[in-house]
């Protein structure tokens, strides 16, 4: 990845490369993740509990907002409101 | 949203054909799909590069800016644990492995079904989505009542492009800004915990 941006720091002003590049890595994570969906569904021990990890997903989801959107608060109130 | 459906799409379409068979599920080899995970890494960093806005945000920040993505990273962490504190069947581990995200869900939940396990890659998949969803849809009234700051926490990765938008909205033109620091931060620093974090015991 430091490669990468090193690279792009590079071809920065070709806009076509740049367009290029995110048009591919577009198409990366569509190939990726339609593979793990093939490896997933011919898994049927993950099949069979598909309905237990997307309620630990919201779980976790919900767990994770709520605590950087009630730390966010603090850090407003603390830092950014008296600047406004 | 739409590109965040898109993906899902792609993914329920591999799961539905390798489900009944049609296509299937050990027709690609597992080191190909490593290897197109570096590939993936190689590109996401050429995008942080090139990326022009990314190398003015960082000259105009203050120190201020720099509590942002803390204050997202801390806060998902306490979040995650209160969550694996309630819930049964789920390790410490797992959770904040999914939490550290930040619903960047492609290279997350890739990077955790590539190194350590399919089913946590999954939850880490919806959750990050999830996260997206939720702050596309909800972002106004997390302003109104948890301040301006928190649209973009909640946003965590995404606070640089899907949700960048409604962030502006909900929040103001002036922590545009704070959001495109907060989300790149955020991108670069996601493969970093989640492997950090699946390395640990």
């Amino acid at each position: 990845m430091v490669l990468g941006i090193i690279v792009g720091y590079f071809i920065r002003n070709r806009r076509l490369l740049v367009k290029i590049n995110d048009k591919l890595i577009m198409w990366a994570i569509y190939l990726l993740l339609f593979i793990l969906g093939l490896s997933i569904g011919a898994n049927e021990v993950i099949m069979k509990n598909l309905p237990t990890l997307g309620l630990k997903a919201l779980a976790l989801t919900l767990g994770g907002v709520i605590g950087s959107i009630s730390l966010a608060w603090l850090t407003y109130v603390r830092f950014f409101k008296s600047k406004e | 949203m739409k590109g965040s459906l898109i993906i899902l799409g792609f993914f329920t379409a591999g799961l539905l054909l390798s489900f009944y068979k049609i296509i299937p599920g050990d027709l690609i080899k597992e080191e190909y799909s490593s290897y197109a995970l570096y590939f993936l890494m190689f590109l996401v960093g050429v995008g942080v590069g090139a990326d022009a806005k990314a190398f003015q945000a960082l000259k105009g920040f203050n120190l201020c800016i720099l509590l942002v993505p803390f204050t997202t990273i801390l806060g998902t962490a306490i979040g995650v644990t209160i969550v694996y504190l309630i819930i049964p069947d789920l390790s410490l581990k797992d959770a904040q492995a999914v939490g550290s995200g930040y619903g960047y869900y492609s290279l997350s939940s890739i990077i955790i079904t590539e190194t350590y396990s399919k089913s946590l890659g999954v939850v880490a998949l919806l959750a990050n989505v999830m996260r997206e969803i939720i702050t596309l849809l909800a972002a106004p009234l997390i302003a109104l009542y948890f301040g301006k700051i928190a649209p973009i926490c909640s946003g965590g990765a995404t606070s640089m492009d899907t949700t960048l938008p409604i962030i502006t909205k909900a929040s103001g033109k002036e922590y545009a800004i704070v959001s495109l620091f907060h989300g790149i931060v955020l991108t670069i620093l996601v493969p970093i915990i989640v492997s950090l974090i699946l390395s640990l015991g």
